[in-house]
């Protein structure tokens, strides 16, 4: 290992060797990219399962919303509506918005922006894209047999006794697809453990890292209980016999713990990541330090914590004990002051800084109203009385999606622009980022913003049909759904152009803070020429 | 964040065949334990999900546990639990005899810790017969005479000792690779990590038993 007695030059614009071969050239045939161990390949590996991912669930979402365009439209029926709706929960949530930033940019980013030159098991890395894809296959062949009608909630007992629909198929899905995230969760937290670079101190790490270091803590010891639920709800529905089977005395309201014991923590898997990213965008284009750094990772760390103790909230309208419903009331308001801490946070950060409104901050501050909106229409589903009227309404949809979509997928954008200089080797076109950012933004609250009304209206979730008063404000929202379709498929073509054509990036394009822009874009593999040594503190950016 | 970068150190002896994230063994063989204890974190919550199911169970119906409790074999399950301890015992000399560099010691120790493993896959399945025969497997052939709240403790203990052999399994075929690399020779008194990683696989699962035992075995006792 090196040390700064042996260092050279300090340079703080990074030594690229233009000699050096980057990880995109080398060996290029498939087999060496099936085959690869190399963190930043598995990375693209994931990009590109979790992009046709998102494009099976965004096709489900459409014919919805197309459904919807009318109050007792023939379009699908009944049960294909079921279908359908349990269809784009499952690929979205385990097979999107869960690989999403950990997966992809974690993988990419995380030994870079350590100077490491892998994750810590880059075999079980690569066997964990192939555990995805597994899983990933068997939910198609659910989906592509006939699907399933359950929601993605597998609620006991129509999920393990009365559901006609491939339950057992989509469950082993998940099931693998599980331990695909456990993998790369424990690859994570290993490697941010014992791959920092000399000098790189926990205080010094990138919020990035700190943010997917929570986030695999959480996929480490949430998942592991969504296996075995499901696996019991599986052995119930193959066997006619289980623990959640009232004729035993079982409770079906056990399965509902046992399932959102991982699927409240699974939220935190989705928008944690995304609060990382979000760091890093805003420092960079407001060339400023992090307003309360050691918070800022405080928080990140309670979010992930108080995040295992308020799955109740989904129950308040099940016969839950009431004085069980209060505490989790309770303890669900308390995650939003580490959430709020970090809104507040972010825009000291902005506050009187240099602000170029470059592409990813564009997403960011989309990210930073939609996630407030989504976090401040938590806290009204989390006090129960007003819950009792929202439950299973349109508010809740629309209070998630702002939260996942507005939050996770705007974060998960932002990330994709702000490091596909890094990725690539090259810039994107400024002119259609910018637009398709717009549009993602107006699209999106045209079609959501919708459902908060329809559902304080009373619109319940998961029907195909719906009273003629709620009609205007679900055409605005297809429409918005429309405009949203737009946003999303521009960065497909730009990004692609970009990838092939973009005009070369440069080593640091941002002139940002960060190991991972102190090596050549794309990096080479094994990533640094020689280990680098940190001796300062992140966001150092120089005082404006 | 400032960097400075510094030349490459030749590279030492002992990082060939190392993988390119370590610089040095001691590094790796680091990564290696906080790999398996995660792992083993996770396994902890996967059987947490049972073991909660099985305290509220147990709390609201103590007098079919008991009742179904009386219904296993209390010296199987007894001698098992005995049986696995001791397959962890020559997993632990195992690992003390390779450590000196002992590699016959260590092959003989694999060896019996697979046998022993195999006695307790075998008197488990003598049990699960036993209790096929009394009418007595739950999706299967149940006598419904015997009540759903029994029924449902006998469910759980074929889970639970279920998803437990399901592990031995996996944990006995890993011995098995682990014997043949030790007989080409793959490790010394200085390369022993797959040993002890293996093993503290194996003493985990063994500590699943454990609580198991009581849990099934000693209801009403």
């Amino acid at each position: 290992m090196s040390s700064p007695s042996a260092s050279t030059v300090p340079s703080a614009e990074g030594p690229p060797t233009p000699a050096l071969v980057s990880y995109l050239q080398g060996e290029t045939s498939v087999r060496s990219w099936l085959l690869t161990s190399d963190h930043k390949r598995i990375a693209l590996l994931y990009l590109g399962t979790i992009t046709a991912f998102f494009a099976v669930g965004a096709v489900a979402a459409a014919l919805m919303r197309c459904q919807l365009a009318l109050p007792s439209s023939e379009l699908v029926t009944a049960d294909a509506y079921n279908r359908l709706f349990t269809l784009h929960g499952v690929v979205m949530v385990w097979f999107f918005l869960i690989p999403s930033i950990p997966a992809v940019l974690g993988n990419f980013i995380i030994p870079l922006a350590i100077g490491a030159r892998d994750v810590a098991f880059p075999k079980l890395n690569l066997f964990s894209w192939y555990l995805f894809v597994a899983g990933g296959l068997l939910a198609l062949y659910a989906i592509l047999v006939g699907g399933v009608d359950t929601g993605w909630t597998f609620y006991t007992p129509y999920s393990s006794t009365y559901s006609n629909g491939h339950v057992m198929v989509m469950a082993a899905g998940i099931f693998v697809a599980g331990f695909s995230s456990i993998a790369t969760g424990l690859n994570f937290i290993v490697t941010v453990h014992q791959l920092r670079a000399p000098g790189l101190t926990w205080f010094r790490l990138p919020l990035f890292v700190w943010a997917i270091y929570a986030t695999s803590i959480i996929m480490v010891l949430a998942t592991p209980v969504l296996a075995m639920t499901l696996l019991l709800m599986a052995l119930e529905r193959g066997l006619g016999v289980g623990i959640f089977d009232p004729k035993l005395g079982g409770d079906p309201l056990l399965f509902q713990h046992l399932f959102w014991f991982y699927s409240h923590p699974a939220v935190y898997i989705m928008i944690l990541p995304g609060m990382g990213v979000i760091s890093e965008v805003i420092t960079c284009f407001a060339r400023k330090r992090i307003f309360g750094y050691p918070v800022m990772a405080a928080s990140i760390l309670s979010i992930a914590g108080l995040g295992f103790l308020v799955w109740g909230h989904h129950m308040f309208v099940s016969s839950q004990s009431i004085y069980a419903g209060a505490v989790f009331s309770l303890l669900s308001f308390l995650v939003s002051v580490p959430s709020a801490i970090k809104v507040f946070n972010w825009i000291a950060t902005l506050y009187r800084g240099s602000i170029t409104f470059g592409t990813p901050l564009l997403y960011a501050l989309g990210f930073l109203a939609l996630f407030t909106i989504g976090g401040l229409t938590g806290i009204f589903l989390a006090t129960l009385a007003v819950d009792v009227h929202l439950h299973d309404t349109y508010f809740v949809i629309a209070h998630f999606h702002y939260i996942m979509v507005g939050g996770g997928v705007m974060a998960y954008l932002a990330a994709i622009h702000y490091w596909w200089p890094k990725i690539s080797g090259r810039m994107f076109p400024e002119g259609p980022a910018v637009f398709a950012a717009v549009t993602i933004f107006v699209g999106f609250n045209l079609t959501f913003f919708p459902q908060f009304l329809l559902g304080y209206l009373g619109m319940p979730r998961r029907y195909q049909i719906y009273p003629p008063e709620f009609h205007t404000l679900n055409v605005i929202s297809t429409c918005g759904a429309g405009v949203l379709a737009v946003g999303y498929l521009l960065p497909l073509f730009y990004l692609t152009w970009s990838f092939f054509r973009g005009p070369p990036a440069g080593p640091n394009p941002w002139r940002a803070t960060g190991l991972e822009w102190q090596t050549a874009s794309p990096p080479p593999t094994g990533n640094f020429v020689a280990t680098p040594v940190v001796t300062g503190p992140p966001y150092d950016y120089p005082p404006l | 964040m400032k960097a400075a970068t510094a030349a490459p150190a030749a590279a030492p002896a002992d990082t060939i065949g190392l993988p390119i994230a370590y610089a040095d063994a001691r590094q790796r063989g680091r990564a290696n334990h906080l790999g398996m204890w995660t792992f083993i974190a996770s396994e902890v919550l996967f059987f947490g999900g049972l073991f909660l199911a099985y305290f509220i169970y147990r709390h609201a119906y103590p007098a079919a546990f008991a009742a179904g409790s009386h219904r296993l074999n209390f010296w199987k399950g007894a001698v098992n639990t005995a049986v696995l301890l001791t397959s962890s015992l020559a997993m632990a000399w195992g690992d003390a005899f390779i450590k000196a560099g002992r590699r016959g010691a260590l092959q003989a120790c694999l060896a019996a810790t697979v046998v022993i493993g195999v006695v307790f896959l075998a008197l488990k399945g003598s049990e699960y017969r036993e209790m096929y025969a009394q009418h007595l497997v739950p999706g299967l052939n149940f006598d419904a005479r015997v009540g759903p709240q029994v029924e449902l403790f006998i469910w759980m203990y074929f889970v639970m000792t279920g998803v437990h052999a399901v592990h031995m399994l996996v944990g006995l075929g890993l011995m098995g690779w682990l014997m043949v690399l030790n007989r080409r020779g793959r490790f010394n008194h200085a390369r022993h990590a797959p040993i002890e990683l293996f093993g503290l696989y194996w003493h985990f699962v063994d500590c699943i038993w454990v609580f198991l035992y009581p849990l099934l075995y000693l209801v009403g006792r």
